[in-house]
């Protein structure tokens, strides 16, 4: 009960910050974006041509009744058309979603599998070899923007050798479409890859360290007992952490990706947008990104409690 | 066990002489990556005679050679002179991105901490709203409300970047607040300002400077990822991001425009990152 109470509360916790944005978001992109309609036609149109639009577009109503179509929209589903495309915002956003989220998830699992054995074997041999080894890639994988590996993997996995398309995206099946997101999935994962590497080493080699490793391996529990529900599980949590904010912070990344690999996801869509002028689907897009982000923060604080018992409420 | 211990002890004795910092391979090589930087950005006119602007369509896509040492762009200006005269765009990005979220933060972070109330209550409620937003996401929103340029790049950081800072102040005064030298410095009477500026600051400021070099690369990356989608610095100023913008068009025959710029950029990004972390090993060191 005590964590049902508390996950509501979250949740009732996001709502007033998600309205805020909603509200910034919006009355920014009135003040500086300029007139939707005067954008839409051009500079040569007439005035009583600007003028028929702004009303078929309800930009003739004041702005506080503009954002209370926006908000009430919101919860209707209903996000208003784009301006550019003259298709329905969430029809834009159902179809282009996928793609983005398939492409986090693919990178975040990458990641997974790659820093979770290496990182706790840097920790277990700390100050080795392979742990000098694992955390030089470490740095020099921070280190590289990731647009500029995507197009070096494109230049030679995608253009020299021909194994994998130089971008672009294939809808055809789940093989087709593994192989447009394999090369981003690389690209986007690098980075978080080399995270949450550093963060198990770093954990694995201080949770070694402490009286109640010492304290179970001298109570005579089996060694690999004790790496599994001493070292390992203690430094799990603030792994799941660094999982979930990277992915909220991956979600921003698509945006590069995606312009990279010429992927249709809504990182991409953002970016056209925004060189568009079409700020019916930008303000519903950084409403969206906001969301998940706090969705993603969410889901990670519940997964706490069942990593940490010690997590109260 | 013991035996261990007492051994390295001795050890440590005998080597003495040498500061802590250095004994540390990698910080003595960041550092002499970041110098060579701040070199390349002040004279990046010693290491080249030609202009990183001029533009030759005769010498267009020329692949690299003993004239062009990283080839040409599609206007036959030389990549490696725009590399050198670019560092000065990218550094700037990085350091200046960092240094003036890392002041107003700061103080943000030590007055709120400090104080509590209502302004700590604002701030922290600000820095939720803004937290809500991925952090490219955050630049990207505010460049397009701005508008291109390298001024306005810097605006982005600056607006997106104190938050960190600010946080990781106000946690740390708010431990180092109810310690006894706080106050003592209370009791014996001393003003606000004198116990803020002597006594807090010095003594939790070393994680947000710590966390600033590590910053300086997402500053710098962030800001070339802005110019590389359009957004940031523009054509034909030399920037690295641009560079990389630019090449994109040319990626399946003229592979240099992308593979130098970047280059420079990740070498950059490792110098920084190896001072950071170094910074941070020493700092734990001398906490324990």
């Amino acid at each position: 009960m005590n964590r049902l109470n508390y996950i509501i509360k979250r949740i009732l916790q996001i709502i007033p910050v998600l309205f805020v944005v909603s509200i910034l978001i919006f009355f920014l992109l009135r003040f500086i974006g300029g007139d939707p309609a005067r954008l839409i036609l051009g500079d040569k149109a007439t005035k009583s041509a600007i003028k028929a639009l702004q009303i078929k577009l309800g930009l003739d109503q004041p702005l506080i009744t503009q954002y209370w179509i926006f908000l009430k929209g919101i919860f209707k589903l209903d996000l208003g058309d784009s301006l550019s495309l003259q298709v329905a915002v969430s029809y834009l956003l159902k179809q282009r979603m996928p793609v983005t989220i398939k492409l986090t998830l693919f990178s975040a699992l990458l990641a997974i599998i790659f820093s979770l054995p290496l990182g706790y074997l840097a920790g277990k041999y700390k100050d080795h070899v392979w742990d000098h080894t694992i955390r030089t890639l470490t740095l020099v994988f921070i280190s590289m923007p990731s647009f500029w590996v995507g197009l070096l993997l494109m230049i030679l996995f995608g253009v020299k050798l021909g194994w994998f398309p130089a971008g672009g995206w294939d809808e055809t099946n789940l093989f087709t479409q593994l192989r447009s997101l394999l090369l981003p999935a690389i690209t986007e994962s690098l980075a978080l890859t080399a995270l949450l590497m550093r963060d198990m080493r770093n954990s694995v080699a201080d949770i070694s360290q402490m009286d109640y490793v010492y304290f179970a391996k001298s109570k005579g529990i089996k060694q690999s007992a004790v790496r599994k529900h001493h070292i390992f599980r203690n430094a799990l949590i603030s792994y799941v952490t660094l999982v979930s904010i990277n992915i909220a912070y991956m979600l921003g990344g698509s945006v590069i990706i995606e312009t990279v690999f010429a992927l249709p996801g809504i990182g991409k869509l953002m970016i056209d947008s925004i060189f568009n002028r079409d700020y019916q689907v930008v303000q519903s897009l950084v409403l969206l990104f906001a969301g998940l982000v706090m969705l993603v923060n969410l889901i990670t604080d519940i997964l706490y409690s069942f990593l940490d018992p010690r997590v109260s409420y | 066990m013991i035996n261990i211990k007492t051994k390295i002890e001795t050890r440590d004795k005998k080597r003495k002489p040498l500061p802590d910092w250095m004994q540390k391979p990698t910080f003595v090589v960041g550092l002499v990556i970041v110098i060579m930087f701040v070199f390349i950005a002040l004279f990046p006119g010693a290491l080249t005679n030609q202009d990183p602007l001029e533009i030759n369509v005769a010498e267009a896509l020329q692949k690299p050679n003993s004239h062009h040492l990283f080839g040409t762009d599609e206007y036959g200006r030389d990549i490696y002179t725009r590399i050198l005269y670019g560092a000065r765009i990218d550094l700037a990005m990085g350091v200046f991105g960092v240094l003036i979220p890392l002041v107003i933060g700061g103080i943000l972070g030590l007055i709120a901490g400090y104080y509590g109330g209502l302004f700590d209550t604002i701030v922290m409620r600000i820095i939720d709203v803004l937290m809500a937003f991925p952090f490219t996401i955050l630049v990207i929103v505010i460049m397009s409300i701005l508008g291109a340029g390298i001024r306005n790049v810097f605006i982005a950081l600056w607006l997106v970047g104190w938050m960190s800072y600010t946080r990781l102040v106000r946690g740390e005064v708010m431990k180092a607040k109810n310690t006894e030298y706080i106050q003592a410095a209370k009791v014996e009477g001393f003003t606000d300002k004198r116990i803020l500026l002597r006594h807090l600051l010095p003594n939790v400021i070393s994680s947000a400077v710590v966390f600033a070099a590590s910053d300086v690369v997402l500053c710098m990356l962030t800001g070339a990822s802005m110019s590389f989608l359009g957004l940031g610095v523009q054509l034909p100023a030399p920037e690295w991001g641009a560079i990389l913008n630019e090449g994109r068009s040319y990626i399946s025959y003229a592979w240099w425009i992308t593979l130098f710029p970047g280059l420079f950029l990740a070498f950059n990004g490792v110098g920084f990152s190896l001072l950071g972390d170094s910074l941070t090993d020493l700092l734990r060191r001398k906490g324990r």
